[in-house]
């Protein structure tokens, strides 16, 4: 199978890969996927008072086109506010990193995850 | 050292350079291209001899007679040949077939196949470490039973089968056995003298020959018979019509013929090369290896590394070639099957990779590999969550995954 060169480049070039503190109020965590399934995506967002995504970190068990998927979302949420990061759509993911429909699943995980991450970050805060 | 470094000889090896200079005098008009069933003038007779060299040479390899040598397209071919062909003729005495979960999907699928037309077939599980417990084989033997089919060396694990313990059991019931033998033939010695086994499928590809040509081996005493698959001008004794590839024979002849010669030196050298590899590796967190290494073909090993996904690793070693499951699986996403039969936890399946090595591996090319393996393997533990999880200590089986 043969991968897209922007696949190739996240893959080989991981952007924010990292770990934040998931018990500070201000960090939001998704994880999902299941390890019997090939993949898991842990995706986590620090956002401002104002609700802007500050800054956002990944690790991912999976294939290439998984580490993709998930290196590239972490660039576009940076910068959006919660309401625009929950925007994202999977297609969008796939269309920009060419991924063969096989490797769909793959982008719809990390569609997924900050979907997680996002509700992880309201949820804490809520409480209060 | 040339890059890429191929590490994949159980999906297939190249051709000896011996052999492909064989072949090349069957082909052209200044060579012998007769066909070997014109009976009438010099080119006939020629490839004919040449036809009948090989089978001499395929047959000396496992001590048999060249009459019981039927040519066919390949291991597959011979696996369907064998079990339907038997099944077809002898279904009156019975219609009862066991076979192993591990075998090479030309025989699972076959078998699916006479399961429809109302045979019944008997799945073994294998043991953790791949091999076949002799006792669970002889308590499924039913009186209805006509035929045991069990691989001698599997082609994702290495695993070597006790085929001659097994043939005991058979022919003291009167089943008939019939083995895989695609993967080890010239590098596990067969001898059907005195190994009591009736059909053993074989392939010329796995041992440096061509493509597109194999064997299967049928005992004349006792005298096995067989239904034929393929039907036409009566070649092979009317077990496999189609006129014969001269070249491709003459190709499988040749490699045969090598692999008797040279069996114990290139055993010796790739055994020595294998561990090699599985000591450079071993030493790494958290690699297992899958199947026995005791009982095991010289070239394979088969690792999972944990916390790291199979496909990825080999996106990071593109500098070589080996495969992940089996090549014939892997264009799906699911994990082997045959790792899953052993009981081997769906995450470390997804894990492994495959590394068969064979005549033309260096010892530079294991040393290179073992390198890019730890690399590769610790840059991808530091992107896996798993391994984060793993090393605060938390057991992935406590978790609640989502699956997907």
């Amino acid at each position: 199978m043969a991968y897209s060169e922007k696949v190739l480049d996240h893959y080989e070039n991981p952007r924010n890969v990292g770990v934040m503190d998931k018990d500070a109020k201000n960090v939001g965590t998704g994880m999902v996927g299941a390890p019997a399934c090939g993949d898991v995506m842990r995706l986590q967002i620090q956002v401002n008072e104002q609700g802007v995504i500050e800054d956002a970190k990944f690790k991912t068990y999976g294939c290439g086109s998984a580490i993709a998927s998930s290196s590239l979302l972490t660039e576009w949420v940076k910068g959006k506010t919660l309401e625009e990061a929950q925007q994202i759509k999977n297609t969008q993911i796939a269309a920009e990193l060419a991924l063969p429909p096989v490797k769909i699943h793959c982008s719809v995980l990390a569609e997924d995850a900050i979907k997680a991450a996002v509700q992880d970050y309201t949820a804490k805060n809520a409480k209060g | 050292m040339k890059l890429p470094i191929y590490m994949d000889y159980s999906a297939t090896t190249p051709v000896d350079p011996r052999v492909a200079e064989k072949m090349c005098q069957y082909l052209t008009p200044d060579g012998m291209f007769g066909n070997p069933a014109s009976r009438s003038h010099k080119f006939g007779w020629d490839a004919d001899d040449a036809v009948e060299q090989a089978r001499s040479d395929v047959a000396a390899l496992l001590n048999a007679d060249p009459k019981e040598i039927v040519w066919t397209s390949g291991a597959t071919e011979s696996d369907n040949l064998a079990i339907k062909g038997a099944a077809h003729f002898y279904q009156k005495q019975g219609k009862h077939i066991i076979t192993c979960k591990t075998e090479h999907k030309a025989v699972l699928d076959t078998c699916r196949q006479l399961e429809r037309e109302g045979f019944e077939v008997t799945y073994l599980d294998p043991e953790p470490d791949g091999l076949i417990d002799l006792g669970k084989l002889e308590a499924a033997m039913r009186d209805d039973t006509i035929l045991v089919s069990i691989m001698h060396v599997n082609n994702e694990i290495g695993v070597i089968q006790d085929i001659e313990a097994i043939g005991e059991l058979t022919r003291a019931r009167k089943i008939l056995f019939h083995v895989d033998a695609a993967q080890s033939a010239g590098k596990v010695p067969l001898d059907m003298e005195r190994m009591k086994v009736d059909l053993l499928s074989l392939s010329a590809h796995k041992i440096y020959g061509p493509k597109g040509i194999g064997a299967l081996y049928v005992r004349r005493k006792p005298r096995v018979r067989l239904e034929a698959q393929m039907h036409g001008g009566g070649h092979e004794r009317g077990m496999r019509s189609g006129t014969l590839a001269t070249h491709q024979i003459v190709g499988m002849g040749e490699a045969f013929r090598l692999a008797k010669a040279e069996m114990a030196q290139d055993n010796e050298r790739i055994m020595q090369l294998r561990d090699r590899l599985w000591n450079g590796i071993k030493g790494m967190d958290e690699v297992y290896l899958n199947g026995d290494l005791e009982h095991r073909v010289a070239g394979n090993l088969n690792i999972s590394f944990a916390y790291v996904e199979g496909e990825s690793l080999i996106m990071a070693l593109k500098d070589f070639a080996v495969s992940s499951g089996s090549a014939c699986t892997s264009a799906s996403l699911e994990p082997s099957y045959v790792l899953r039969a052993l009981g081997r936890e769906d995450e470390l399946a997804h894990s492994s990779i495959r590394f068969t090595i064979g005549r033309f591996t260096t010892e530079e090319e294991v040393d290179y590999v073992i390198g890019l393996i730890s690399q590769q393997v610790n840059r991808l533990r530091e992107l896996s969550p798993l391994w984060d999880m793993f090393k605060e200590g938390i057991d992935l089986h406590s978790v609640q995954w989502a699956a997907h």
